[in-house]
């Protein structure tokens, strides 16, 4: 082996620039992969990252996955009526003290329950639509990020003040309502509600900002008429990687539809997904570029050395050997390729991780984000790796098989 | 078959029994054609015959590079007929050594690396013992100031002396030697020769030598005569 090997590069020496040429090639496919798929993933990381602090992990919502089956329908099979009016059902999560008792004693993290519902906030003869939550103040904040994004007052007043409303800040500009005010919610059903402003939040989502309102779980049940109704819990886990099992016993525990963070960007994991396909194979196109320069190498080797492969079988090499020495050279630079690549990748990502950017939008990004991870040097490598190996394997393959005599022959 | 006294069957290295060589082709080639003999050890045979006679195509065969049509080989007894390329590619590593008409040297290597290669691939040695071994064979052939030059570094003789050197590497039983003198003037001719012929004495090593040169072919013991790939006769001398 150290034999054959040591062959190979007096091969690969005397083709000085093919060579180097060739290397770079990999080196260039393995170093532009690498950095690609570390700016790839830190972007999906920083994105993931601000997804997950901001939406809980799992949803518990007052719905069934598929509806409720009719009465008619339970009596009569393969029937079909029409005209039929559904049977009522009022909404909601029943007993939501006893549902999250029981969710409790197995779910590790934190849970909240919300009643959401619309409603009309009206501010010194001004109206906006306006989606307002009614939370336990402590338990929301475990759960979600909400008391980061405070901007003025506290979240935590609405557990002081039973009529106490936090809103987005520019919901409060467009009223022109400031901290302390009071402002009144109507609900579709036309109870009216006075409310104290405790608190004015900022997110960067303007939908948010303008749109929603935190109000006691107590006061928006009253308002809503719901007494004792919640429609949501929300979970925070301590491992998301459980979110779709905890997902999957919690429905068939409650009976309620409950929704994993996985499930509901199922959109998002598919984009990704097909985003990290995407770049694998243009990784894989450029590699295989590489690989036809160091096939073209190799091959011309093997044209060159024919007298040599000649001598090496009158002298008892076999032609396993033979073929070995071949997919060396085609291996050696691969290696040199995936090592220099491998420390272009690691420069090229570094220097990345430092360019700065300003944007004035809310949505700050200061820097791109960049996720080293030793998994992408393994997998370019492992790519360059192989098309080297193939593309050395083919011209071996010839080599291994060249007939001694016609060569011995045609040189004598 | 001729005249040609039959060796002990004892030390017979090399046997051949109706061998054949045709070259498939729309006009059919014959190389060699029923050619039999037995060769004993240290035994210094010439091959001569007029140019195109077959006396390579034999040596290609005897040499296991080439398979016969029809035919068998033997070495040392071994049939050899049903052995897998690997299994040729072995014997010829333990016990045959080519010498060509040209150098047919590694020229990236040097003298020494190129004798001490066959050595490194049949493993039997140390290292430190398989460059002694080298430079011994290269000294005992005159090249002992020549141990670090490239092929590209030495004249014709040297290169070819290097090549003997090379053949025997490995203590081979059976040297194949295609025109070693060939491309070679008188005088380098007979240093070859008179080391191939030390060789003989010294080591009890076969050489089977393809020559067009009839004073050394009267010099050696043996000669077997082919016309058109056949044997025209085989005698001692
Ligand atoms: N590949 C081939 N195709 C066709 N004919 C061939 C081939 N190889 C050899 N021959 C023919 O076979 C015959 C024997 O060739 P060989 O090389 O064995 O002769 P030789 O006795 O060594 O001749 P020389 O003394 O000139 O070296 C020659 O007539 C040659 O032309
Ligand atoms: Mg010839």
């Amino acid at each position: 082996m150290v034999l054959l090997l040591r062959i190979a590069s007096t091969h690969i020496r005397n083709r000085m620039r093919q060579t180097v040429v060739s290397t770079l090639g990999v080196a260039l496919g393995v170093g532009f992969s690498v950095a690609m798929a570390s700016l790839m993933e830190g972007s999906q990381r920083d994105f993931m990252a601000t997804l997950i602090d901001a939406i809980p992990h799992v949803e518990i919502l007052d719905e069934q996955r598929s509806p409720a089956e009719q009465p008619a329908s339970l009596v009569y099979d393969a029937v079909a009526y029409s005209g039929l009016r559904p049977k009522e059902d009022l909404r909601g999560i029943r007993n939501p003290v006893e549902a999250l008792a029981s969710l409790r004693d197995w779910v590790d993290g934190n849970m909240a329950q919300r009643l959401t519902g619309q409603a009309v906030l009206r501010y010194s003869g001004q109206d906006l639509g306006m989606t307002l939550i009614g939370v336990v103040p402590r338990s929301e904040l475990a759960v979600s990020k909400i008391g980061k994004d405070m901007r003025s007052g506290s979240f935590r007043d609405l557990d002081v003040t039973s009529n106490g409303l936090v809103l987005g800040n520019k919901a409060a500009t467009r009223l022109g309502a400031e901290l302390g005010d009071t402002v009144t919610l109507t609900s579709a059903n036309g109870v009216a509600k006075r409310f104290k402003i405790v608190g004015m939040f900022h997110t960067g989502v303007t939908s948010s900002d303008e749109g929603l309102a935190y109000a006691p779980l107590k006061a928006v049940q009253i308002l809503l008429e719901k007494p004792d109704v919640i429609n949501t819990i929300a979970i925070k886990l301590a491992d998301i990687g459980l979110a779709n099992d905890v997902a999957a016993r919690a429905e068939r525990q409650l009976g309620y539809k409950a929704v994993s963070w996985e499930e509901a960007n199922e959109g998002l994991m598919e984009a990704f997904f097909v985003r990290n396909i995407i770049m694998y194979t243009v990784v894989g196109a450029i590699l295989v570029v590489a690989g036809f320069g160091i096939f073209n190498i190799v091959s011309t080797i093997v044209h060159e050395k024919a007298r040599d492969i000649a001598i090496l079988k009158s002298l008892g090499f076999p032609e396993h050997d033979i073929q070995q020495i071949f997919v060396l050279e085609g291996l050696v630079i691969g290696v040199l390729g995936a090592i220099a690549g491998s420390i272009l990748g690691f420069a090229l990502s570094s220097y990345l991780a430092t360019i700065r950017f300003e944007f004035t939008t809310d949505v700050e990004m200061t820097q791109l984000p960049i996720h080293f991870s030793s998994l992408h040097y393994v997998i370019a490598c492992l790519l360059a790796l192989f098309s080297s190996g193939i593309a050395g394997f083919i011209p071996a393959r010839k080599a291994a098989r060249l007939n001694p005599v016609d060569i011995i022959r045609g040189a004598t | 078959m001729s005249l040609a006294s039959i060796p002990d069957p004892n030390s017979v290295l090399l046997e051949t029994r109706n061998l054949t060589r045709i070259l498939p082709a729309v006009v059919p080639v014959t190389l060699v054609e029923d050619v039999s003999f037995q060769v004993g050890q240290s035994e210094f045979i010439a091959i001569t015959g007029p140019s195109g006679s077959g006396k390579s195509s034999l040596l290609y065969l005897l040499g296991l590079l080439d398979r016969p049509t029809r035919g068998r080989i033997f070495i040392d007894g071994l049939e050899t007929e049903n052995l897998s390329s690997t299994d040729l590619a072995q014997l010829r590593l333990q016990k045959i050594g080519f010498v060509f008409q040209f150098h047919f040297l590694l020229p990236e290597f040097t003298a020494l690396d190129n004798v001490m290669i066959p050595m490194q691939k049949l493993g039997k040695l140390t290292s430190g013992e398989q460059r002694d071994r080298a430079e011994g064979l290269l000294s005992d052939l005159g090249l002992e100031d020549f141990l670090h030059r490239r092929p590209a570094q030495l004249s014709g003789g040297q290169r070819q002396r290097v090549a003997v050197a090379r053949a025997l590497a490995n203590a081979p039983d059976l040297i194949l030697a295609d025109e070693p003198t060939g491309s070679l003037d008188s005088k380098a001719t007979e240093q070859v020769f008179e080391s191939l012929q030390k060789i003989v004495e010294t080591q009890k090593t076969t050489i089977v030598a393809v020559t067009h040169d009839m004073d050394l072919a009267a010099r050696m013991e043996r000669r077997i005569h082919l016309v058109d790939g056949r044997i025209d006769y085989d005698r001692k001398q």
